[in-house]
């Protein structure tokens, strides 16, 4: 442990608040991972029409909405709740449960439209419980929301199961089944884009996104600032538990039947489609851009290697090793330098 | 320097114990009330599938609890579990007459080849254990998903010395429940009697101070993790076991039932307390409420709603029970500077 | 001097970022001898503890231990070769038992490598003997106090037979008689042949208890010499490295009308009927002990904690509770003490912090206007004469002072009635120190009230037209600029004055 040198000097791993000054110009590190995600876009692109003749065709972008649309539209709140540092695994149990009360309701002979409506009133419900129970008692939201995650999908089997719901008015179901007339461009992809933009303009351009960024770098500055910390997170998970129910709606049209376990597990690809898209799971950093891209990646990543007839446990590796990816690339220069330094030291 | 007197939650054995005692409390009322609307379920076979199903999950609650308390999660248990149940369902299926004591190695090492995966990453990359984990669920359920290729391995295939685990019973109590209670008496031993155990919930406590006091964590961390990997695939082999066969689907959704359990038995999910008994306490309390629901011809659909309920109850009560202790503290402690 | 030393720290740099915590720190400590090293904030004391912690790793200079170069490769390192540290925050575990906090990694063994819990728990006994204090060493520790908390701390350290043992500043919490024995502690190991590193900005401990100062300044070594060769005043000069009347440059101004008027404000057992009234054109310092309660009067009154009795009144009209956004909008601004956590997001540009309290005003059809957010945050910058390579660094980047002015410009923006400023220059360099007093008077020049929080006497004597010392979450006296004396201030704060200034 001794040294000979008269100038023993040892790098140490720079105290946490002194890297943020190293790894500054957050913009630039942004813009890197979403150029890489267009590299990653086109090498997708290039690989699926190199393996089939099918890929590049219009009829292409029709099917990708169609896979993707519902988690596509649970991914833009959840990117919100995961700026602020919290998280919401409850989202893909809220489209189960909102698909069950209209199918539950509209079995039961109301109007279809009615029914939607109380769908939608049940997610706005789920959302505040998820918001009052984080925000109100201070809980920890990953428990709270593996906690309503299990509550809805119950709640879900108690309304409907075991019974499969069909018949639904084929004016709405055919929103699933045909794009927009005279595109190739499916509704929820259409309802996606929408709300992406509206996202992206409240993200980058308003005092909400401000506040949204603020609250998951330093809650407690954003707090002194006069950014109602509290309230901004139980409104975005009301807005989650809105749009999950409104995916449930969708999700339920397009498969023109519903049961009570619909889109079970799905909550893991929409946190890993946020995650992919460069937000930041310790909040704070992120765009709308990257997770629009992050879904059109992997839309096409899973259109590829279905043509291509891979399993769809092999798309699950591929999703599973994307997060990793992404989480660990941010993380591996500061790794690396850590390594080297102990290394040294030794 | 009078110190503050607080004898009524002084001690942190006795705290735990009245945790345990709750939960040991409600699993009796659930069972008596629900013996009174159905006297057969009282009855030995009904209290063996009881203690049978509450098994495997208590057994992941073991692991799920030493890296709970380091303020880490591990989702990834249920995907080991299926994995290591079929690859050793697969190694009898091929290479019959291979002895089943083999069988509990290869399951172990498996779950801890891929604990020490997610230690490492964690520990190395400082990525979030919840992401890391998640990504290692996908990676296995695909791995699996190809390795299985839509095979069932059928009970013909696996020796009979196995499956017996998974029925026969000693003194009227399941094998399988008596390999879990003693894996949960060593370690809940364990945990109260090592350096390196304490490590795990002075990690888990206050971080920085554990590195003020030269804990390393990385390396318990890690230890954590290995450790609950090598239990998630012994509960594979044990899957195999009570189950007899196994297909792709095995342990799937196992990883929030088993955090439902860890957390319903009192250890905090921010780390720093709780004990692997009441992690197993509370997987038992789980499964007395389904089985009850069950043998009351209440619909099994509630099974789920309750166990989410359940989970979200207990997290808001301790979350009370803090707040109000911080509160009479503070209230002490001013009435202390008084003087 | 005969003994050899048994801890030298040569020449020590320590940078973070653009930020030079040290530049030349120098410490000699000798077997037996109790060594106080005094200095302003941000002098650098915190960053050398950590060195001799283990904790950081000088960027040059040289360690020696008992005469050898030694580099502590972290905390365990420095642990080994006999330092123990005892920190200015205390460092537990909530959720271990107190004796376990005091031998974690170290517990007493049975047979096979299991903890002996009771030898454990009767060691950790005999240390609190030793120290003459009754603490259960089986209770957990969530739920001490800060001076049993401390205890603890201490207690740890003597059971690791600590050969040098450094105390950060571990008398801010305590009360009289606990610092008494606390110095009995500290002889008793110097009896022993310990070296004790005494941190503390109480001089009268300092003489109390060392037998040697070092004094620094900017993160660098300014002298170093036996504590009876040399008064209070030197010390004090040395440290600020000026006259103490050039430093402050508060013109005299004429009070004008109430702004601010708090009435009976209490809050659980943490603040007790608290009440003042703040003018137009005057500086109120309020000054006091750490942990005195003056932090949590400013958050109840700009409604960051709710206050459970009283009244806050900003220009005759009453402010809702709880509501930072109401204070605001009433005229209240807010700087706070922990500028890296409270008072700026580090990780956001200069730019977006200065505008972060004034988002609301830059709106159009719900947007923000990027070009008025530019021309506001020029203008601040230039105002306050922050010093920054691109507006868009983050504000990490900068030095303290110049993060204290963002805070600031961040405020002032909103152009407030009031503004609480919860110490004004901590941790920040000395000529950027006056510039922060001089846009001060500036403001109350111009009719601004300002409440001003402050632990560094000379800038409460300095700034303050009026002096208000609280004790225990009470305010103990009221001095106007002529009559406070430090001497008097001091005796207030430590709850010696009660009755007196009534």
């Amino acid at each position: 442990m001794t040294s000979e040198t008269a100038n023993p000097v040892t790098r140490a791993p720079l105290p946490p608040d002194d890297a943020t000054a190293e790894r500054r110009s957050p913009l630039r590190a942004l813009l890197r991972w979403e150029s890489a995600l267009v590299v990653v876009l086109v090498a997708t692109l290039i690989f699926g029409s190199a393996t089939s003749d099918h890929f590049l065709q219009v009829t292409n972008v029709f099917y990708i909405g169609l896979n993707m649309g519902e988690i596509a539209i649970m991914a833009l709140p959840l990117m919100l709740i995961i700026m602020t540092a919290e998280i919401d695994l409850s989202v893909a149990s809220m489209l189960g449960l909102s698909g069950a009360v209209l199918g539950a309701l509209f079995g039961a002979g109301w109007s279809v439209w009615a029914a939607m409506g109380v769908s939608l009133l049940v997610g706005l419900a789920g959302g505040a419980l998820n918001g009052l129970l984080v925000t109100r008692l201070g809980l920890p939201s990953i428990a709270v929301t593996i906690g309503t995650l299990a509550l809805f999908r119950g709640l879900a089997e108690i309304v409907l199961a075991p019974r499969t719901v069909t018949g639904f008015p084929t004016s709405l179901t055919t929103i699933g089944a045909v794009p927009i007339s005279g595109t190739e461009i499916a509704w929820s992809t259409l309802i996606f884009l929408v709300l992406a933009v509206v996202a992206g303009v409240i993200l980058h351009a308003t005092p909400l996104g401000r506040a949204i960024v603020a609250t998951g770098l330093q809650p407690e500055a954003a707090q002194f600032s006069g950014i109602r910390v509290n309230r901004l997170k139980f409104w975005l998970f009301v807005v989650s538990g809105l749009l999950c129910s409104f995916a449930g709606i969708l999700f339920t049209l397009k498969n023109a039947s519903v049961s009570y376990d619909a889109g079970t597990g799905l909550e893991l690809n929409v946190v890993a489609i946020v995650l992919f898209g460069g937000v930041s799971i310790f909040g704070g950093k992120g765009s709308v851009i990257g997770v629009v891209l992050s879904v059109v990646v992997v839309g096409c990543l899973q259109q590829v290697l279905t043509q291509l007839n891979v399993a769809p446990e092999i798309q699950n590796i591929v999703i599973g090793g994307l997060l990793l990816i992404s989480v660990i690339i941010p993380n591996g220069r500061e790794a690396l330098r850590r390594i080297r330094a102990r290394a040294r030291r030794n | 320097m009078t110190s503050v007197t607080a004898p009524r939650f002084a001690r942190t054995g006795s705290l735990l114990r009245v945790r345990e005692l709750g939960i040991g409390v409600a699993i009796v009322v659930v069972f008596a009330v629900t013996t009174l609307t159905n006297h057969d379920f009282a009855d030995a076979n009904s209290v063996q599938q009881l203690l049978t199903g509450a098994a495997l999950i208590a057994l992941l609650g073991v692991g799920e609890t030493m890296v709970v308390v380091t303020r880490n999660v591990d989702l990834s248990v249920g995907s080991v579990v299926g994995f290591s149940a079929y690859l050793v369902g697969d190694l009898f299926a091929h290479h019959p007459g291979t002895p089943v004591i083999l069988g509990f190695v290869v399951g172990i090492a498996i779950g801890a080849a891929i604990g020490a995966i997610n230690g490492i990453v964690t520990t190395v990359s400082r990525v979030p254990s919840l992401v890391v984990t998640l990504a290692m669920l996908y990676i296995i359920r695909g791995i699996d998903g190809m390795v299985v290729n839509g095979h069932t391995i059928d009970p013909d295939k696996i020796p009979t010395a196995l499956t017996a685990v998974g029925y026969r019973t000693v003194i009227g109590i399941p094998w399988l429940a008596i390999i879990v209670a003693i894996v949960v008496a060593i370690a809940g031993y364990a945990m109260r009697a090592f350096r390196a155990s304490r490590d795990l919930y002075a990690i888990g406590s206050n971080p920085d101070a554990a590195m003020l006091a030269g804990i390393p964590t990385g390396r318990r961390v890690f230890t954590a993790f290995t450790l609950s990997g090598a239990l998630a695939g012994l509960a594979g082999v044990l899957f195999l076991a009570l189950h007899a066969q196994i297909d792709v689907t095995g342990g799937t959704g196992y990883e929030l039932t088993v955090i439902s359990a860890v957390v319903v038995g009192g250890v905090a999910i921010f780390g720093g307390s709780g004990t692997v008994l009441g992690a197993a306490l509370g997987a038992v309390l789980l499964n007395t409420i389904n089985q009850a629901l069950v043998a009351a011809r209440i619909s099994a659909f509630w099974d789920e709603a309750i166990a989410g309920a359940l989970l979200l109850a207990t997290i808001a009560f301790d979350r009370w029970l803090g707040l109000r202790v911080a509160r009479r503290l503070r209230t002490a402690e001013g009435a202390h500077r008084d003087v | 001097m005969t003994t050899q030393p048994l801890l030298v720290l040569e020449r020590a740099t320590k940078s973070f970022g653009p930020v030079r915590a040290l530049v030349d720190a120098e410490i000699t400590l000798i077997p037996g001898e109790a060594h106080a090293l005094v200095g302003e904030n941000g002098a650098g004391k915190s960053t050398l503890v950590k060195i001799l912690a283990g904790v950081h790793q000088p960027d040059s200079g040289r360690l020696l231990i008992d005469g050898e170069p030694t580099v502590f490769t972290g905390p365990a390192a420095a642990r080994e070769a006999g330092v123990s540290i005892i920190y200015q925050e205390p460092t537990l575990f909530p959720d271990l038992t107190v004796a376990e906090n005091i031998y974690i990694g170290r517990q007493p063994l049975r047979p096979g490598r299991r903890i002996d819990r009771s030898a454990m728990n009767t060691a950790a006994a005999e240390l609190f003997a030793r120290l003459g204090v009754r603490l259960d060493p089986d209770r957990q520790a969530r739920g001490l106090s800060v001076a049993d908390q401390q205890i603890v701390e201490i207690a740890k350290a003597l059971s690791l037979n600590a050969r040098v043992l450094v105390m950060d500043e571990p008398t801010a919490a305590l009360t009289t008689v606990e610092v008494r024995q606390l110095f009995e502690v500290m002889r008793t190991l110097r009896a022993h042949g310990a070296a004790v590193l005494f941190i503390s900005h109480r001089l009268e401990e300092v003489f109390a208890s060392c037998q040697r100062v070092t004094i620094m300044r900017d993160g660098q070594f300014v002298r170093s010499a036996p504590i009876d060769e040399v008064t209070v005043d030197e010390i004090i000069r040395s440290m600020v490295g000026r006259e103490l009347s050039t430093l402050f440059p508060k013109t005299p101004t004429e009070p004008g009308e109430v702004v601010l008027e708090v009435d009976g404000l209490g809050r659980d057992n943490v603040l007790r009927d608290i009440g003042f009234t703040v003018r137009k054109g005057e500086i109120v310092a309020l000054a006091g002990l750490v942990g005195a309660g003056r932090s949590e009067v400013a958050r109840a009154i700009f409604g960051i904690d709710r206050r459970t009795s009283g009244t806050v009144r900003l220009n005759g009209h009453d402010l809702p509770n709880g509501r930072p956004l109401a204070a605001m909008a009433a005229g209240i601004a807010l700087v706070p003490e922990d500028r890296r956590q409270q008072g700026l997001v580090m990780e956001l540009g200069i730019d977006r912090n200065l505008t972060l309290a004034s988002l609301g005003r830059l709106r159009r059809f719900g947007l923000i206007r990027r070009r008025a957010e530019r021309s506001l945050t020029r203008e601040w910058a230039q105002r306050l004469q922050v010093k920054f390579g691109r507006i868009t660094n983050a504000v990490a980047t900068l030095s303290g002072g110049n993060q204290q002015k963002v805070v600031l410009g961040k405020w002032l923006a909103r152009d407030p009635a009031l503004l609480i400023i919860d110490e004004p220059t901590r941790g920040i360099d000395v000529g950027t120190k006056s510039e922060v007093h001089r846009i001060l008077d500036g403001l109350v020049g111009n009719g601004m009230a300002v409440l001003m929080i402050s632990s560094e006497l000379p800038e409460v004597l300095g700034m303050a037209d009026r002096v208000l010392v609280m004790h225990e979450g009470r305010i103990t006296a009221e001095f106007d600029r002529a009559d406070a004396t430090e001497d008097a201030i001091m005796r207030a704060a430590t709850g010696q004055a009660a009755e007196a200034a009534a």
